[in-house]
């Protein structure tokens, strides 16, 4: 791959640099305002009674005495429920799932939405709530992935992964001198951003206005508007901004659309927020996985093939399959390659995108599984895979938009100090006696590209209005995207107003899949070329301009003027330009997305190298990541400060989805036993410790107009699989499930 | 629900009210006072999102009851500083790049405030451990542990 820009996109002083997040004031001051903040006057709240079955009928709800308690104003049930008109069984966008919005009187899983109930406050509801006291007719539970039949996934798009097969399977099976068959098990997971799903919904005729959180604004209308049989336009989302999404907040979800029903039953706004027991249910989440990966290796410890077979567990009436084995694509240079899916369907709600899916938990298993063929072959797991680097992407044979994966591995090892590590497990114990050990894993991540488009206003000030439903659920669009915005104007960041966070501005697309920097951005990027363009036609054709005559002659943007390029003595302020021109402000307009073609030619991926060293009491086998390296290379990066808290928190979350994170079913009720924060365990703050991040240099002239690849999720990917091998090395257990708990090691 | 008389400091300012038994102090800064920059996150006391200072101590607001703060002094992250003279560990949380989506930042704030009162001088270990009644799932961990230390450093710890 060259490593020069083929067409280097100039940019200015604003982007590349570590500015401290400009949305930081309010949220350090409480003054930035989340959705359930809002409180219009004559609010009404709203509070669901959540199924305590995972399969049956709701055979009776006291309504009466719900209804009898003071402050409560409706309680909506299957009976009374007023009409919808969209099916709550249709996908109206993008991402959707079936809701339930007791559309009769049947449960799917626990946690399902069975009634709703209004009061005059929180407390009121509440207690109506409790007092609904439902009774079931309940059947047998099946929320373990051995309960039922798996069943091969039919392809179709979203959420029903096709399988992917390159070269002779059967001939690389039979061509490996050593070979391993190893299964994994991976727990399902949920989001559980710090802000839950909540929504305030007002309607004044057949206008809705919202505050909901929405990783997708316009998408989202569209979604609300299917449900109550109004155009998209009619509908307003405010969402400046979001308490974390990680992929659970681009689409209405059964609670929100029963809360924005009731407030138009009662003409009153009604606010809902889900607790943190609700946030194990209607809103989605990642799915667990049975994977089994069969890899053979040549004399030469060559891969001769790949064979990841993922079984995943689903709802009973949805479809979506954690494509967890396409992890294995794209990767590592084995002769053959084969990812297959298979699902079960379960007494669950819905699973759904969570922050790197199919990757995070593909990876999980495929770099343990590396791990354990290294082992086999007997040479270093960084040897081993560097003797299995792809120079083009495996099976294809397609280029890398760009790669510098090689880069990633030699700096990431030199930082953490990979070179001494002995290859055999049990070999490093520390001063106080803890075993140590070090693993590494390999991180990939596609970088799609989702539309978006933007406006850019330049105002007679020289000052300029930038603007786009972007959305900011913490990785800081607000930052971010208006250094783009100010770079492709030319203007110093605090010249550049920048307004996101709004549905009626022009569509910002989907934060989503780590495109959002790269989609938004490349929109507001157009829109300030445009503003330049015409700024340089009229300058051209004005004869007081400097500028006048250049005709032709390309025109660069810097600190507020236009210069003609190579020509530093020949430039106009843009104040001035408009002034003369008479216009009080000039407009541009832009969009981005991937042509189709371009996607077509070229293999685009951000990498990584993550490492990492696990100490563990030999006795009561505590395990703790003391320590951790990732090196990423993700194309440009736009605010060094930004990427890099993106990538720690990614690298966390691998963390956590290795030794914490699990959601336990009973096996009798089907509920999930620790759905709150004292049993679900997510990492706190002394669970982190020595993380550290490096950004590998990477220019990258076709994955999009910018360059950007994008690094929201790629932290979690290779991580998993790192301190999996890492406890390994350390004890010469090998855990084949995560998380990795106590027991496991100490019965192993 | 019956109501009580209450009578309350909150950032400087005396209020009096009116409140039922059952309404939790998160509820009452949040919904009857309009101070939202309180976050409700787990409302059983694990999250620390809700966190506020009782006192000068920092209580969990979620776990708390607004009778029960008759005759006290509650700090909430809008009592803290304001803009144009924010408390150091505002400015710190801001510089370290100590959020990310800033929901749990408030929470973060205060306890901090309560650990940098015990312990002005702390090491990073017992910043982590003095952490640990919060949650960030962002996570800005790291800059968290780095706006506590420098500030800290500063010596505006105490
Ligand atoms: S809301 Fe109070 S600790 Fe979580
Ligand atoms: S910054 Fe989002 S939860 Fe901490």
């Amino acid at each position: 791959m060259p490593d020069t820009l083929a067409h280097p996109v100039r940019f200015g002083s604003n982007a590349g640099q570590p500015v401290t997040r400009r949305d930081g004031i309010a949220k350090v001051t409480g003054t930035a305002t989340f959705t359930a903040d809002n409180s219009p006057e004559n609010l009404l709240h709203a509070v669901y009674v959540p199924a305590t079955i995972a399969r049956g009928r709701v055979t009776h709800l006291d309504v009466a005495a719900a209804e009898a308690h003071p402050g409560v104003t409706m309680v909506m049930t299957p009976g009374n429920r007023p009409a919808l008109q969209g099916d709550p069984s249709a996908k109206p966008t993008m991402f959707s799932f079936r809701i339930e919005v007791l559309q009769d009187d049947s449960v799917r899983y626990a946690g399902q939405p069975i009634a709703l109930v209004l009061g005059e406050t929180l407390e009121a509801a509440t207690e109506g709530a409790r007092l609904l006291n439902p009774r079931y007719a309940a059947e047998p539970a099946r929320t373990r992935i051995d309960d039922d039949e798996a069943a091969p996934v039919e392809p179709g798009g979203f959420g029903r992964p096709a399988g992917v097969e390159h070269g002779d399977v059967a001939a690389g099976h039979a061509a490996a001198t050593k070979a391993i068959d190893v299964t994994y098990e991976t727990s399902a997971q949920y989001h559980n951003a710090m802000e839950t799903h909540a929504v305030v919904a007002q309607w004044e005729g057949d206008k809705l206005s919202l505050d909901v959180p929405s990783q997708a604004l316009l998408m989202s209308c569209a979604g609300y508007a299917y449900f109550f049989g109004i155009p998209a336009e009619n509908v307003t989302i405010r969402a400046p901004y979001l308490g974390g999404g990680f992929g659970s907040k681009a689409i209405p979800t059964g609670p929100q659309v029963l809360a924005i029903l009731a407030a138009k039953e009662t003409g009153r706004p009604v606010k809902l927020m889900l607790t943190r027991q609700q946030m194990f249910g209607p809103v989605g989440h990642r799915g667990a996985t049975r994977q089994r990966l069969r890899l053979g290796i040549d004399d030469g410890a060559a891969l001769t093939v790949i064979d990841h077979e993922g079984l995943a567990a689903t709802s009973s009436f949805d479809d979506f399959v954690e494509p967890a084995a396409n992890a294995s694509q794209g990767l590592y240079a084995a002769g053959a390659l084969r990812s297959a899916h298979r699902a079960v369907r379960l007494d669950v709600g819905t699973p759904g995108p969570m922050r790197a899916p199919g990757e995070a938990s593909g990876s999980a298993a495929l770099e343990c599984a590396m791990d354990e063929m290294a082992e086999a072959a007997g040479i270093d797991p960084l040897e081993f895979r560097l003797r299995n680097y792809a120079e083009t992407e495996p099976g294809t044979g397609k280029p890398y938009s760009s790669k510098a994966l090689r880069e990633c591995y030699m700096q990431g090892a030199e930082r953490f100090g990979w070179s001494g590590r002995p290859l055999l497990p049990r070999q490093m114990k520390d001063e106080n006696g803890l075993l140590t050990g070090w693993g590494m894993g390999t991180a990939l991540f596609p970088c799609p590209m989702f539309a978006a488009d933007a406006r850019a206003t330049l105002r007679s000030d020289g000052s300029a209005l930038v603007e786009t439903s972007a959305i900011d659920m913490g990785q800081g669009a607000w930052t971010a995207l208006a250094q783009i915005a100010a770079d492709s104007l030319g203007l110093p960041l605090d010249m550049v107003e920048f307004r996101a966070g709004h549905s009626s501005l022009p569509d910002g697309g989907v934060a989503g899949g780590s495109g959002h920097t790269a989609t938004a951005g490349g929109a507001l990027h157009a829109a300030g070329g445009d503003v330049i363009r015409q700024l340089g036609e009229i300058a051209a054709a004005d004869p007081e301009s400097p500028l006048h005559g250049a005709g032709n002659a390309a025109f660069s943007a810097r600190d507020g003027r236009l210069y003609v390029d190579g020509d530093d003595s020949r430039s106009d302020s843009f104040a001035d330009i408009l002034a003369r021109a008479g216009s009080a402000e000039l407009v541009g307009n832009g969009s981005a997305s991937r042509a189709p073609e371009d996607a077509e030619k070229f293999s685009m991926h951000s990498h990584g190298a993550v490492f990492a060293e696990v100490k563990v009491d030999p006795d009561l086998c505590q395990v703790r990541v003391t320590r951790m390296v990732g090196a990423f290379a993700a194309g440009r990066i736009i605010n060094p400060k930004l990427a890099e808290s993106q990538l720690l928190g990614g690298m966390i979350w691998g963390i956590s989805f290795a030794l914490h994170e699990e959601a336990k079913h009973d096996p009798r009720t089907g509920r999930i036993v620790n759905a709150d924060f004292a049993g679900y365990h997510v990492p706190v703050n002394a669970d982190v410790t020595g993380l550290e991040v490096l950004t590998v240099h990477e220019d990258d002239p076709y994955v999009n107009a910018l360059g950007i690849k994008g690094v929201g999720e790629i932290g979690i990917v290779g991580s998993v699989g790192a301190i999996a091998n890492a406890i390994w090395h350390a004890t010469g257990h090998r855990i084949r499930r995560f998380p990795i708990r106590i027991e496991d090691l100490l019965t192993a | 629900m019956s109501g009580h008389k209450l009578s309350l400091v909150v950032n400087g300012e005396r209020v009096e009210a009116d409140v039922p038994s059952n309404r939790l102090l998160s509820e009452f800064l949040r919904d009857d006072l309009a101070l939202t920059g309180t976050k409700r996150g787990c409302e059983t006391g694990v999250c620390g999102a809700c966190s506020v200072l009782v006192d000068g101590d920092v209580v969990k607001s979620c776990l708390s009851l607004a009778v029960q703060m008759n005759g006290r002094e509650i700090t909430t992250v809008e009592g803290l500083g304001r803009v144009g003279a924010l408390h150091p560990l505002q400015q710190q949380f801001m510089e370290k790049g100590g959020l990310q989506c800033g929901y749990c930042t408030p929470g973060f704030l205060m306890a901090a405030v309560d650990l940098l009162k015990r312990n002005p001088n702390p090491d990073d270990a017992e910043i982590r451990e003095g952490l640990s009644g919060n949650l960030c799932r962002c996570t800005g961990y790291q800059g968290i542990v780095d706006a506590i230390r420098s500030t800290a450093e500063a010596g505006h710890g105490a």
